[in-house]
């Protein structure tokens, strides 16, 4: 079996990141902003793993680095859905076009 | 003779005291503190006068003396100016004109003005204006006579606008101080220039005849006059201006709205000579280095003079005339101070001019302060309203009798003398300019008597209850300027003021005087034939000459002229433009930057429109432009 | 301590006391006490100053201090008076202590008002003071923006607009002298931004060049320079009694002292290459304001343009380069806000009792409150000139200078401005005929009743003042112009 290269993980992560942003840009929905945010942030994660793991084998930092990402953005996740909630309570819809308070 | 600073000091306390406390004091204890003051002035300045024409000759001519004078203000290491107070002939000679009018003015004031609103404010303002003129006499340097000049000016102002809940009389007060500032403007440009080359304000230094002090002026010149010229006749612009000489004496008249024995004091006896004062204060270097400008001063001496004599036989307000007689006999002094000389005979002219300031002080101060009796006792500046009174005003009767001789130039009164010499003086320097002076004596006559026979005598308009004559506060003052006009012609003037300080023997030309006295009794003469009695002539004559006679009354449009361009043309054609230039365009140009930005940023603000998406999108692509340039380039 | 900080001091303390102070008995009390005190010290000041002059001190500065301030940047708080700054504090200190009493009836927020008012002082205060070309800047910035809220607030009429256009015209001015002020410490290559040591390293003649115009049209926008003077009529309509007082009496004179001692003082060649320039602006808005003044209706908007056209003679004098002409330049500004903050006075007395200033509506107020009306008399005289009041000196001082240039250009601008005594003389007797004379038609204003005795207080101390300058001018001229002196020199190098 041919050996894995780390560019094909690179494609792969840089396809979720892609997706992700491309996501971002046009979902109308704050949930699926959301996802798509998380969808980058995960490949971002996955390319430090893998920098990691296959240029600086002998050392830890990228894991923990991936390990400390993870934990913040499930914070921000929190954070994200609680404020989507309170939002949804005020105004009863979650579409970003109606989230024009702010501008004034 | 450091007393002397008393004279000029004593108005000024006195106006301070009425001015802050006046209003505690009763009318009539204003009245007398006034007075009592203006008596010790006067006192001060006749022994001043008799102290100096007795001690200050040496080798026969009258020395300048400086008792007084101190640094008021630095300007440049040569220019300052000082205040002191000098006597020279001249001066002693107004000194004494000025206290003396001044003193039977407040006199006369008490009882004229009594029970008058502000009784106390007209004291303070009199007190204010004879401090300012005793001042300008006395100034030792063209600096400190322009710092009284203006004083002079404003209280000017505000005695015309005494009342000044009427409007004309606000208004006269107005149209006397502008006109006369524009004048002042030119005074003060020619006291600049005059300054900057001569390097000193001071009048002894400037009228010493040293001409080195004008090298500095020397070629230069102005379009086609010398600068010295120029600045002379710009002086002299500002002495035309108080003096109100053609064109500048449209407010003379105008001025008449103020109480009587204002006018009497300011418009007949003392402030309108400034101009001639100046002059004369100047004569030195008019005569020496502007000879030029010394016919210019005896040409527009002369046509106001001929002017206003004719433009005095029309008017039919008391005060008018006198005003008009007042701006005619001021331009009889210009003209002797124009065609006058320096040195021994020649200097006739000056003498004469100066002669004339003096006594016409006395008789034009007689004949204003006649008038206001007539006006207190008729309640009328009109002639119509006139008419009869000589039974009912004897003394004022006698006294404006005496005036009206005195003027016409009738000897033995006053005017007669001091008259009679200009004309010689005139007919000495031009044939033609003497002619036209004795015609305009003429005319003096003319309309003097007119007025002295619708007064007194001619048809007694219809009354409701008598005339009374004047309290005697009124009439002392009357009866001592008679007196004063009966004698002053006497004076051995010569002895005192001349050109050069030296002794003038006076000779009367016997050909002139008699001429001059044939062509005034010619004139009476008419004018008892039109006036003496109610008399259809003047009004056929009027009527026959119907262009003339408007156009006089209407004083040959001069006012209409002044109006239009005050009114149309600096207030509408210039001061309207520029009102609406700095609304409309230099402050609109400010607002139309600030509408410009405003909406600059309206169109721009769509960029930050909120919407995260939108700046993720345009932040992607400008990761992507760098990044492709990166790669290609 | 020095003893000129305390000039800035005392307005902090009064801030300080008026912040505690619970009712408008104790506002009024602490205001009347720190403007005292700040009276007494300006004339204490200037006995110290005579004083020590007498006694022969020559250095250019006295009682002077410096103390580092903000090291990385060399800014020192450094403080020193000569005649110039003697004189505008003392200016200062009068218009502070008779605004403080032409303000005795504020309306409401009178604790607030104060303490913009105190503000605005310190600034001004701390203008006069400084040497160091940053804490002048910084003072002046003080001086700026309490204005836009005193006008704002506390003003009549179009007051947001007013106070809006005032504020960003004064800060773009502010602006380019920033920029002017930083290019000419970076320039001089001095090793502080104190103005002495600048003026001794020098600026280099080419940066002059276009340093000059900056810093002159950004201090020349307070002192209504022509064209830039537009904010001066709408801001002076709007605002307050007592800070159309301040700021037509002081803060204007901001720009003259600034344009003065940092313009000509730090950038003596380009004054002279460029003074032709802004002697035309000068020039014109010296007569245009004038004649801008003759149709005004509003009182308010009459006494702005008088500024406009007194301000443009201060501005003018200055450009005149030399040391007879500056020193009227001085004494200009000390006669010109002296009179127009009695006449800013004066009108909102007079508005206070006729609730208008439409010069049209009036009529024979003389009679009804002849106390104002005496003193309108009185300040319009100054203000056309009148011997024996300040503005006859202050003028006179500034024709015999300009004059003393010989070529045909200045003469003709000499003579331009002399032309606008005439004009004066007509708006000023204008309005006096109009509102003061006449009979008193309209009865609402009859009961208005004449002047309180804190309007009294506030009207005789300014009047003092313009007829003590006008009476004994010699000590003030000359103490203005021996400081005039290095100045001069510098200039002629």
């Amino acid at each position: 079996m041919e050996e894995l290269h780390l560019e094909y993980y690179l494609v792969a992560s840089a396809i979720m990141f892609f997706a992700g942003v491309y996501g971002f840009i046009t979902r109308r929905n704050l949930l699926a902003i959301l996802i798509s945010i998380e969808l980058i942030l995960n490949s971002v994660d996955i390319n430090f793993a893998l920098f990691n793991r296959f240029l600086f084998p002998g050392q830890l930092e990228g894991f923990f680095f991936t390990l400390f990402a993870i934990g913040v953005s499930a914070c921000e996740t929190a954070v994200a859905i609680a404020i989507i909630i309170n939002i949804y309570r005020n105004i009863r819809n979650i579409q970003v076009k109606n989230l024009e308070q702010l501008k004034d | 003779m450091e007393y002397t600073l008393f004279i000029v000091l004593l108005p000024f306390l006195s106006f301070l005291f009425l001015g802050l406390v006046g209003k505690r004091l009763t009318p009539r204890a204003a009245g007398y503190i006034g007075t009592v003051v203006l008596a010790i002035s006067t006192c001060l300045s006749y022994i001043t006068a008799w102290h100096y024409f007795t001690t200050a000759k040496v080798d026969g001519v009258f020395e300048k003396l400086t008792p007084l004078n101190f640094t008021w203000l630095n300007f440049t290491e040569k220019l300052h100016i000082d205040l002191g107070i000098l006597l020279d002939p001249i001066a002693v000679m107004m000194l004494v004109v000025i206290t003396t009018v001044s003193l039977m003015v407040h006199l006369y004031s008490v009882g004229y003005m009594h029970g008058e609103r502000g009784f106390q404010r007209y004291y303070a303002f009199l007190s204010l204006f004879t401090f300012s003129m005793l001042g300008l006499v006395v100034a030792t340097n063209i600096f400190q006579m322009y710092i009284f000049w203006e004083l002079v000016g404003a209280s000017s102002y505000l005695l015309i606008g005494f009342d000044y809940a009427h409007p004309e009389a606000v208004a006269a007060s107005k149209k006397a101080f502008i006109v006369t500032r524009f004048a002042d403007l030119g005074f003060l440009v020619g006291i600049l220039i005059l300054s900057f080359y001569t390097g000193t304000f001071d009048f002894e230094r400037l009228t010493s005849g040293d001409a080195s002090l004008f090298a500095g002026m020397e070629g230069l010149s102005f379009m086609g006059c010398s600068v010295v010229s120029w600045a002379l006749a710009l002086i002299f612009m500002g002495g035309a201006g108080k003096s109100a000489m053609f064109p500048l004496h449209v407010w003379l008249p105008d001025a008449m709205e103020g109480p009587t024995p204002v006018s009497a004091l300011i418009h007949a006896a003392t402030m309108v000579v400034a101009g001639v004062y100046l002059v004369a204060r100047l004569f030195p270097v008019y005569y020496l280095q502007a000879p030029d400008v010394l016919v210019l001063v005896a040409i527009v001496g002369a046509v106001t003079s001929l002017y206003a004599a004719i433009v005095a036989c029309v008017q039919t307000d008391i005060k008018r005339v006198l005003a008009f007689s007042t701006i005619s006999q001021i331009g009889f002094m210009m003209v002797g101070l124009g065609v006058s000389g320096m040195e021994g005979r020649e200097g006739l002219g000056y003498m004469a001019s100066m002669f004339h300031l003096f006594t016409h002080a006395m008789f034009k101060a007689l004949l204003f302060l006649g008038a206001g009796a007539i006006i207190h006792a008729v309640h009328s500046n009109e002639m119509e309203h006139m008419g009869g009174l000589r039974k009912y005003l004897p003394i004022t009767h006698i006294t404006f009798l005496v005036a009206c001789l005195a003027i016409a130039g009738i000897p033995p009164f006053s005017g007669f003398f001091s008259k009679d010499e200009i004309l010689a003086a005139t007919f000495h320097f031009n044939p033609a300019l003497g002619a036209v002076m004795s015609l305009t004596a003429g005319l003096t006559a003319f309309y003097m008597f007119r007025l002295y026979y619708r007064i007194f005598w001619n048809k007694a308009s219809h009354r409701d209850h008598a005339p009374r004559e004047a309290p005697g506060s009124m009439t002392v003052p009357l009866t001592f300027l008679a007196a004063a006009t009966l004698v002053a012609g006497f004076i051995p003037f010569g002895k005192f003021v001349t050109s050069d300080s030296a002794e003038y023997i006076i000779h009367l030309d016997w050909t002139v005087a008699a001429a001059s006295v044939a062509v005034a009794l010619i004139a009476i003469g008419i004018a008892t034939l039109f006036y003496r009695r109610e008399s259809p002539i003047p009004d056929r004559l009027a009527s026959s000459l119907r262009g003339l006679h408007a156009a006089a009354s209407r004083r040959f449009y001069l006012d209409d002229l002044y109006l239009f361009v005050t009114k149309k043309i600096i207030f509408n054609g210039i001061s309207k433009p520029v009102a609406w230039f700095d609304r409309h365009v230099v402050d609109g140009a400010m607002n139309g930057f600030a509408t410009l930005s405003q909406r600059v940023s309206y169109s721009i603000r769509g960029f930050q429109s909120g919407q995260v998406q939108q700046y993720v999108m345009v932040i992607l692509l400008g990761v992507l432009l760098i990044a492709v340039l990166a790669l290609f380039i | 301590m020095n003893f000129l900080s305390l000039f800035v001091l005392v307005p902090v303390l009064m801030m300080v006391g008026l912040f505690l102070s619970k009712n408008l008995t104790q506002i009024r009390a602490v205001a009347v006490t720190g403007a005292s005190l700040l009276l007494a010290l300006a004339v204490g000041l200037v006995f110290a100053y005579l004083g020590e002059r007498a006694a022969g001190n020559t250095s250019e500065m006295l009682f002077a201090a410096d103390h580092v301030w903000y090291a990385p940047l060399n800014i020192h708080y450094s403080v020193g008076v000569d005649g110039i700054s003697v004189a505008m504090l003392l200016l200062s200190a009068i218009i502070v202590f008779t605004g403080v009493f032409a303000s005795w009836k504020m309306e409401f927020l009178e604790k607030e008002f104060f303490l913009w008012f105190c503000l605005l002082s310190t600034g001004v205060f701390g203008f006069f003071i400084s040497l160091d070309l940053f804490t002048m800047f910084m003072y002046y910035e003080i001086a700026l923006i309490p204005m836009y809220l005193l006008i704002g607030v506390w003003g009549s009429g179009r007051k947001e607009y007013s106070a809006m256009k005032l504020t960003l015209m004064l800060m773009a001015g502010s602006a380019l002298l920033l920029l002017g002020i930083l290019g000419i410490y970076y320039l001089s290559g001095a090793t502080s931004m104190n103005l002495l040591e600048i003026a001794r390293t020098g600026v280099p003649a080419a940066s002059q060049n276009w340093l000059f115009p900056l810093v002159f049209v950004g201090f020349g926008v307070l002192g209504a320079l022509f064209p830039f003077h537009t904010w001066s009529p709408d801001g002076h309509a709007s605002a307050p009694t007592a800070v159309s007082m301040l700021h037509a009496g002081v803060l204007m004179k901001l720009g003259g002292y600034g344009c003065f001692r940092v313009a000509i003082y730090l950038m003596p060649q380009a004054a002279n290459e460029l003074a032709w320039i802004f002697i035309i602006l000068t020039g014109v808005s010296v007569v245009y304001g004038a004649y801008s003044a003759i149709v005004q209706t509003d009182l308010k908007y009459i006494n702005a343009y008088s500024s406009v056209s007194h301000c443009g003679l201060v501005l003018f004098a200055i450009l005149m380069l030399n040391q007879t002409a500056m020193n009227g330049a001085i004494l200009q500004m000390l006669s010109h806000g002296l009179m127009t903050a009695l006449f800013f006075a004066l009108i909102g007395m007079i508005y206070g009792r006729t609730h208008t200033r439409d010069i049209r509506q009036m009529q024979g107020l003389m009679k009804i409150m002849p106390f104002l009306g005496v003193c309108y008399v009185i300040a319009g005289l100054a203000s056309l000139g009148l011997p024996g009041l300040s503005g006859f000196v202050a003028e006179m001082t500034i024709f015999i200078g300009a004059f003393i240039h010989q070529d045909a250009f200045h003469r003709v601008f000499t003579i331009i401005a002399c032309t606008s005594i005439v004009i004066t003389a007509v708006y000023i007797l204008r309005v006096v005929g109009k509102i003061l004379y006449g009979p008193a038609a309209d009865h609402q204003h009859i009961d208005a009743g004449d002047a309180r005795w804190y309007e009294r207080t506030s009207t005789i101390v300014l009047i003092l003042a313009i007829a003590g300058i006008g009476l004994a001018p010699l000590w003030i001229s000359d103490m203005i112009s021996d400081s005039l002196l290095p100045i001069v020199q510098n200039i002629n190098l």
